[in-house]
């Protein structure tokens, strides 16, 4: 097996699984029907590329683990997710930030994987990219909805953007992995991908009167499985049917 | 029937497997919305090779598991369901015949990807519609509203 591969594709699919599972929080608590539906759906989506993602990884390790022994069996040193995703949800003007930088960075992230040297990597980002699209559609006009809405709803946005602006360096992080599967032709580069982010997220943010934070200090350490304080308490909902019933199905 | 028995009649499985509903859109079958990619033989097993329309639509599992059963019942007991990713299903792939069966069900068929034209009211064909919800009732939906009859009614996503 690939270590590198292992590890690149637990990273893409973690980051997904606890971004699918912060959203899915929303399911039944969102402002108003419409938007709950919006939620749980891209949630589903996510959960649903997380699968196949981790699926993947587990069938690169050969050991016999699956999606679901690396979902709910693994421990918090264990996960490789990104911080961003596993903050809390906030109020709603958090959520709809957050989320819009991340379908941002996998819209661009998902269109470059599907040119990857790997086969699977790429057939799963074909379908990714066309959904982060769509997501991304949808967070956008919500985040020029609330920063050009009223001043409260603009005062949630700035101060949700400039809570996750230093946690969005760790996207663009390198180390031997990241950079093992550049040379490979698996992963893109890390340089041109935060320029193209850039590129996508600044234009939606200038019309919608947020304003970009200056020099934060980055907020990382997810990759290497260094979680925020709210990591543990994630993974303790999320996996307790696991826990105490191991191995139960149905 | 022995199960690994004489090389399975593929016609005959073709026709079977092209006749599944999908769980969600039941005027519409797997063949009419392109998730059925392809049925083959591989020495004595029958190989039916399906493609995702979402990745999290839970759609999927019930369509391989009523491509298992309906085979199974049929006398196929060597079976695999096989997930194809690539290429990546698009609503292009929906077939006119079925997307005029989308519209008498109810359901605004999806626009060939990248066009622009207009979304017609399902009920009373008025163009002068408008956009409720980016999200409906399941992944693949979008709700709309007729601002001439006044029916809400589901968009087809175009992806
Ligand atoms: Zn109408």
């Amino acid at each position: 097996m690939s270590a590198a591969l292992f590890e690149y594709t637990l990273r893409l699919g973690d980051d997904a699984l606890i971004d699918g599972q912060r959203l899915s929080e929303w399911c039944g608590h969102g402002p108003f029907l419409e938007e709950d539906v919006g939620v749980a759906n891209t949630a589903l989506d996510l959960i649903g590329r997380a699968r196949l993602l981790l699926a993947y990884a587990g069938t690169v390790e050969g050991k016999g683990r699956g999606e679901d022994d690396l979902a709910y069996t693994r421990d918090e040193r264990e996960w490789r997710n990104v911080l961003i995703t596993e903050l809390p949800r906030g109020d709603f003007a958090f959520t709809t930030v957050r989320q819009f930088l991340l379908d941002a960075f996998n819209r661009q992230l998902y269109e470059r994987l599907c040119l990857s040297l790997d086969a699977t990597l790429a057939g799963i980002a074909g379908r990714a990219v066309k959904e982060s699209e769509y997501h991304l559609r949808h967070t956008g006009e919500w985040v020029l909805r609330l920063g050009d809405g009223t001043r409260e709803s603009n005062r949630r946005a700035q101060r949700a953007l400039d809570d996750l602006w230093p946690y969005t360096a760790e996207l663009f992080e390198s180390d031997p992995v990241q950079e093992q599967m550049e040379a490979q032709g698996i992963a893109p580069a890390t340089a041109s991908l935060r320029a193209a982010w850039l590129h996508t997220v600044e234009p939606p943010l200038r019309s919608a009167q947020l304003m970009i934070p200056g020099n934060t200090w980055p907020q990382t350490g997810g990759r290497q499985g260094m979680h925020s304080e709210h990591m543990g308490f994630l993974l303790a909902e999320m996996q307790f049917v696991q826990r105490a019933y191991p191995g139960q199905a149905w | 029937m022995a199960t690994n028995g004489p090389t399975p009649d593929i016609d005959r499985a073709r026709d079977i497997v092209s006749r599944i509903k999908d769980p969600e859109i039941p005027v519409l079958t797997i063949a009419d919305l392109g998730v059925l990619r392809d049925v083959g033989v591989e020495g004595h097993r029958l190989v039916v090779t399906i493609t995702p329309t979402y990745t999290g639509c839970p759609a999927m599992k019930a369509i391989e598991d009523d491509i298992r059963a309906t085979l199974h019942g049929a006398g196929y007991h060597n079976v695999e369901v096989r997930m194809q990713l690539s290429p990546a299903w698009t609503t292009d792939w929906i077939e006119e015949r079925a997307r005029r069966k989308l519209e008498a069900y109810g359901i605004a068929p999806p626009r060939p990807v990248g066009s622009r034209g207009p979304i017609h009211c399902p009920q009373c064909r008025s163009t002068n519609t408008e956009c409720i919800s980016e999200f409906g009732s399941t992944a693949c939906k979008a709700l709309y509203r007729c601002l001439d009859c006044l029916e809400p009614f589901d968009y087809f996503k175009c992806i």
